[in-house]
Order: structure tokens, then C-alpha cells, then sequence
């Protein structure tokens, strides 16, 4: 079959690789019809994720048809419709038993790894370095998936590919990120990042009941997506100060809730910026924080930071004090995908939420390479690429 | 049995623990004050008796250095140290017989030999107290205690099932296969006996017996290899609830003794280079088959073409 292959920094492969087959009973092969590139691939594609190794197939959110199922699997059947979330979860440990599926004790195999550099293992995802399980990812014809009981959630007839597919993982994800926020009657939330996930914050902030939602980003295209489809005031923070801006929307109050939907590759102007990037290719920082020390700075006292955005290892000038001093919340976490799809489903179903909106390109997986650089450059406008690879 | 501490070691332990640690030390520090004082006795018979004030009787001093060196090999090697502890108190006797004996003799040396005397009865003293400790513990504990040259390993992890599950599938051997990685056979011979294949380099496999010496339904089961296992092995496994009915903390402690030459790189294979890591894969996976049914692994998925050496380092590696 072929499969989107890592080989290095910026160096992706469309390779002829052999078929996936079952390899526990627990398992099922999934012929894939839709699959897309999010932003955390970016940072696979950069190389800032370390344990890759050349040969890896990448991809963690994808959909497809069952074409073989394993002998500990029962409630599937060959020819079902299935969107698999990007985490892996056995279902059956005690963090799965608390539904943080994202932190199944079970499914990462490379768990010492994980341990570590981050004291205790997460979840295996697909596709996403050997830290995390080094799972084969569904950018590929095929993929196997690992505890497909538990992982999977069945697409009604009437529910097309494109407003599934983002159940696997951006859709929860943003949702989760406001989720997190706890937002009351009245709310200000401010979202930095109008890529896929930083839009369905803003969306779901607002069905979650936010009165009002401040986008932040420097591309036109998204700041206007956030506009029209999100309803939300947004910031152009190459041309305005963003604390300062903040400020006055907020009488000087500051957001009661901050969403960091950036993460570890923030591009941030001007002295700062130049001062992360140095300190990282230095090796002294894996991540430039950026976003998220401005999330923290411009909280309202007693708000919450929600992190959806991905960081993987340490970062410096992290500001500790504003947290304890001004009674900050910091919630974070990879998605619990699998608590959140039905009702997502749902929701996408009655037309409360419409995924589709952020979908810029579509294209076949030969293609994947081409894909990768345009939305890396978020060149054409790229917010989004869905690639099919039949 | 609550956990109430954790030794300097990482050890976990219960009050009791810490008693019966205290006690051990008592008992070998002990051994080894009779086998350095035994040792001096023999060697330097002259020099010791001046310092005493005995004057210079070498052969009866040698004796008595025989004696403590004996009496502390006992205390620190033998299977009942009780006894050679009660042998060493005896011994003390003796020599306060002798010293008192001294005394009447030569009048002009009368501080030194009470400065020994006053420290044959401290000594005697901690003799009597170590023996009554380790007599009043129905299993002396110095038994279990881990021989000089064997390797501890140590594992801990919490299985989201109840203590008797646990229990259950950790005493039904033939599981062993399925998630001990070297394991590749478990015969049970009968109620206490089994018998072990494990692999090694090369095709080959090591084997050897293994007895139960201990097993609590839901709580605990200690086993040893057989006397003639090429890698002397004794363990024991406990079965904890943890807090709130979370399940169950599984307590692994295992003691082997690595030989050397061609088997000592066998035993490097089957525990691994790092025992307590290899150990603590093979608690993982434990937990993963009783609470998943199977062994989450990439082994064998489909990538794109490797790099000679991640080709080289999956083949060492599976």
C-alpha cells in the first residue's frame, strides 16, 4: 500500500509499503477513505518531536471502512464506517475508567520511553514518534488499529466523510480547550491561534455559552474565518499589542479564560521571539512559548489558561508567579477523543456545529509532500488539507 | 500491613519491617565484630594479649579467636542464626571466666583486664539481646535476607483488578509465557514444584526447578530456585489493595545470583542489562494482559524502509 513516510526534517516519502495486518485479537484493518494533516504534524515535519525514526508512517486523523477485524473485537463488523480517535485506549485501565483516555496506561509500548521524559507515560497515538508507541498512522491506503473495541465511533448514514473526519481529533480538541475553560454567563475568551483547533475553540466557547470570543492570529484568511464562522472579535497581533488590546475589550480586566491553540512552535515578533529561537537551537529550550506566556499575562485573576496546543518538553520564562500569585487555573491535556465524539457527532448532526468550514484543500496522498509544505508555509491560504488515498 | 515508610534503599516497609532491618543490623554488625576480633586474635595473639593485660598466652588466645571467628561466620552465613548467636553469648561467658581468672593473677595489670572485662560484658550483653530478638521471630528473618553476591531486583505497579484476581493468574504458572518475555515454558510438577525453560542467545535455554516456600491466597507467594539452578534465583511477590479499592499494588522482589563466563552473558540476557527495567517490562505487560487480554506492541506493523541500524537494533531487540 502507500503510506506518507517520515524520513526526516522536511523530508516526507509517499512509499510503497507492506499491507498492515492484525496483530492482536483486540485489532482491526481499516481501509482509509479520509484522512488530513493537523498542525501537530507540523511539528513532526520540523523535527521538533524527538524518537522518530526514517521509515515511520505518519497521520493521526483519519476514517475509513473495516475490512478486517480481529478475534477480540465484537461490536465492530467488516464494511463498517469508523472515525478512530488519535489516541490509543485500552478501555479498561483506571485512567480510561476516569474517561482520560489520553492517558491510558495501557497502550503505549514504549511507556519507559514516555517515563522518561515525562515522569509517567501517556497514551500511545498513531503516527506520532516512538515515545508515544510508534504506532503506524493512517496517512496510508490501510492502518491498523490497535484496541478498535474501544476506539472507534461508527458514522451514521447521512454524515459525510468531511463532517467525521475531524471527530478523530481537532474537533474534540478545540471543543476540550473550551470545555476546559469553564466559562459562566458573560464570559470573555480569548483564543490564541486561528488554525483548525483554535477555530473550534471559538466555536465550541460559543456553544458552550461565551458571550464573547477574541481571536488572535496574523493571517488574514483565518482571522476571518474566526470572524464569519466563529462570530468572534479578532486581533491582528503583528499590528496591534495584544495585552493592550486586551485590556481595553476588557476594561482592563483581562479574559476570564485564555485558550492557547499555538503551541511549541509560537511565532513571536520582535526581541522575544529572537530570544526563544536562540535558546532553543541552543538546546536549552525544547518549545518557544509564546502564546501561552501571553495567555498567562493577559488572564483575568482567577481565570483559566487552557492549553490545547502541543509542547512536548521544557520551556523557559515560564511565569510561574503570575499563575500563583493571581490565582490562575492551567488546564492542559491531549484530547480524550473518545468522550467526546457521540456528542460532537451530535452536535455536527442537529447542525449546532459545522466542521467543514475550515477545509482549504483537498487533495490525493501521492500529494501528502506537497501538502505538508503549502500548509507549513500556510501558503494558498492553507488552513486545512483532506487527503483521500483511494 | 500498611506502608508507613520507604528506606533510604527505595525499600518499602512496614513498621515491622523496620524492626526486623534494625535487628538484622544488630545480628550482622555483630557477626562481623567477632569475625574482625577472631581474626585479630589469630593473627596477632601477642600484641592483644598485652593490651588486655593478659599477658602472653597465644595458644588459649587463638582458641578464643578460633571460637569468634566461627561464632560470627555462623551468625552471618548460616540458616539459624539464633543459635550461633546463643553460641557467641556462651562464648562471652567464657571469656569473663577467663578474665576474672586473669584478674587474681596479675594484680599489676588489673585496669586493663577490667576495661576488657567491662567491654566482653557489653558485648555479651548485645549477644543476648540479638539472639532473644531473632529466637522471638518465628521465621528469623536473616534467612530471607538476600545472600552476599546476589543481585536485588524490585518492582512495583498497581493493576486495575482485585487482589485475588492478581493472585490468581500470578499462580497459574503457565500464564508466565505471556508476559515474561524470556519465559518460554512452565511445567508444574505439583502443588510447590515447577519446572522453568527460559530462552537464551543463540537458540539455547536455560532451565531450572522451582519451589514455592510460601503462598497466601490473595496476599503473597515466595518461591526459590531448586539447589541446583544454573542462576540461583528467590523471590516474592505481594499482593496489596491499593487505596479506595484502585486496584492492586503488586510488590515484586527478586534475588539472583549472576554467575560468571559464558552463563554470566545468559543471565545478562534474561534479566537484561538493567534487571530492574527488565522486570519492570515484565510487570507491564502482567498488568496489560489481566487488564486488556493482550500485549499492546508494534512488532511486526508495516513502515517505510529503516535505516540499516533501526533494522539492526529491532533484530537485536526481538
Amino acid at each position: 500500500m502507500k503510506a506518507v513516510c517520515w524520513y526526516g526534517t522536511h523530508d516526507l516519502r509517499v512509499e510503497n509499503v507492506p499491507d498492515p495486518s492484525l496483530i492482536n485479537p483486540r485489532d482491526a484493518i481499516l481501509k482509509i477513505t479520509a484522512t488530513a494533516i493537523c498542525g501537530s504534524d507540523l511539528h513532526l515535519y520540523d523535527g521538533y518531536i524527538p524518537t522518530l525514526q526514517r521509515g515511520d508512517i505518519l497521520g493521526h486523523e483519519f476514517m475509513g471502512e473495516v475490512v478486517e477485524v480481529g478475534s477480540g473485537v465484537t461490536n465492530l463488523t467488516v464494511g463498517d464506517r469508523i472515525v478512530v480517535p488519535f489516541p490509543i485506549a485500552c478501555g479498561s485501565c483506571f485512567q480510561c475508567g476516569l474517561t482520560l483516555f489520553s492517558t491510558c496506561e495501557n497502550s503505549n509500548p514504549n511507556a519507559y520511553l514516555a517515563e522518561k521524559l515525562w515522569g509517567r507515560s501517556p497514551a500511545g497515538i498513531f503516527g506520532y514518534s516512538h515515545l508515544v508507541g510508534g504506532y503506524a498512522g493512517g496517512q496510508a491506503e490501510y492502518v491498523r488499529v490497535p484496541f478498535a473495541d474501544v476506539g472507534h465511533f461508527k458514522v451514521p448514514d447521512g454524515m459525510t466523510d468531511e463532517q467525521a473526519l475531524f471527530l478523530s481529533d481537532i474537533l474534540p480538541t478545540g471543543y476540550m480547550g473550551a470545555e476546559a475553560c469553564n466559562i459562566q454567563p458573560g464570559d470573555t475568551v480569548a483564543v490564541w491561534g486561528c488554525g483548525p483547533v483554535g477555530l473550534f475553540a471559538i466555536v465550541s466557547a460559543h456553544a458552550l455559552g461565551a458571550e464573547r470570543v477574541i481571536a488572535i492570529d496574523r493571517f488574514p484568511e483565518r482571522l476571518r474565518l474566526a470572524r464569519q464562522h466563529g462570530g468572534a472579535i479578532t486581533l491582528d497581533y503583528e499590528e496591534v499589542d495584544v495585552l493592550e488590546a486586551l485590556n481595553e475589550l476588557t476594561g482592563g480586566r483581562g479574559p476570564d479564560a485564555c485558550i492557547d491553540a499555538v503551541g511549541l512552535e509560537a511565532h513571536v515578533p520582535g526581541l522575544a521571539g529572537a530570544y526563544d529561537k536562540a535558546k532553543q537551537l541552543a538546546m536549552l529550550q525544547t518549545e518557544h512559548p509564546g502564546a501561552l506566556r501571553q495567555a498567562i499575562m493577559a488572564c483575568r485573576n482567577g481565570g483559566t489558561v487552557s492549553v490545547p496546543g502541543v509542547y512536548g518538553g521544557l520551556a523557559d520564562k515560564f511565569p510561574i508567579g503570575a499563575i500563583v500569585n493571581r490565582s490562575l487555573t492551567i488546564k492542559s491535556g491531549q484530547t480524550h477523543v473518545h468522550k467526546y465524539m457521540e456528542p460532537l457527532a451530535e452536535m455536527v448532526q442537529d447542525g449546532r456545529i459545522d466542521p467543514t468550514f475550515i477545509i482549504t484543500h483537498r487533495m490525493h496522498l501521492d500529494d501528502a509532500p506537497e501538502g505538508y509544505r503549502i500548509f507549513r508555509n500556510k501558503q494558498d491560504e492553507c488552513v486545512k488539507v483532506v487527503m483521500r488515498p483511494h | 500491613m500498611a506502608l508507613e515508610h520507604i528506606d533510604r534503599h527505595g525499600r518499602p516497609g512496614t513498621q515491622q519491617g523496620f524492626a526486623d532491618i534494625r535487628q538484622e543490623r544488630l545480628a550482622h554488625g555483630l557477626g562481623w565484630f567477632g569475625l574482625t576480633l577472631g581474626a585479630a586474635q589469630l593473627v596477632a595473639p601477642k600484641g592483644l594479649g598485652r593490651m588486655i593485660g593478659v599477658g602472653d598466652r597465644p595458644l588459649l588466645m587463638r582458641a578464643m579467636g578460633a571460637r569468634e571467628v566461627l561464632s560470627g561466620l555462623g551468625v552471618l552465613g548460616s540458616r539459624h542464626p539464633g543459635l550461633w548467636l546463643g553460641a557467641r553469648v556462651g562464648g562471652d561467658m567464657l571469656d569473663m571466666a577467663l578474665l576474672v581468672a586473669a584478674l587474681s593473677s596479675a594484680a599489676n595489670r588489673r585496669v586493663r583486664i577490667g576495661l576488657a572485662l567491662a567491654a566482653v560484658a557489653g558485648v555479651a550483653a548485645l549477644d543476648l539481646l540479638s539472639s532473644q530478638q531473632v529466637a522471638s521471630h518465628p521465621k528469623a528473618r536473616l534467612r530471607e535476607r538476600p545472600r552476599a553476591g546476589t543481585v536485588p531486583v524490585r518492582v512495583d505497579l498497581v493493576v486495575n483488578k482485585d487482589p485475588d484476581t492478581c493472585y490468581r493468574f500470578w499462580r497459574d504458572f503457565a500464564n508466565f509465557p505471556r508476559f515474561m518475555r524470556h519465559v518460554q515454558d512452565v511445567k508444574v510438577l505439583d502443588e510447590r514444584r515447577s519446572h522453568w525453560t527460559l530462552s537464551a542467545p543463540a537458540g539455547r535455554s536455560v532451565q531450572w526447578d522451582a519451589e514455592i516456600v510460601e503462598d497466601v491466597p490473595g496476599e503473597r507467594i515466595a518461591w526459590k530456585a531448586g539447589p541446583r539452578a544454573a542462576i540461583p534465583n528467590a523471590g516474592v511477590v505481594r499482593f496489596e489493595p491499593a487505596t479506595g479499592g484502585r486496584g492492586t499494588i503488586i510488590r515484586v522482589r527478586i534475588h539472583y545470583r549472576p554467575p560468571g563466563g559464558e552463563l554470566g552473558s545468559m543471565v545478562a540476557h534474561v534479566f537484561g542489562e538493567a534487571p530492574e527495567l527488565q522486570a519492570r517490562h515484565d510487570l507491564r505487560r502482567f498488568k496489560q494482559v489481566l487488564e486488556t487480554g493482550e500485549v499492546p506492541t508494534t512488532a511486526g506493523q508495516s513502515s517505510g524502509r529503516r535505516t540499516a541500524v533501526a533494522r539492526l537494533m529491532k533484530k537485536v531487540s526481538t
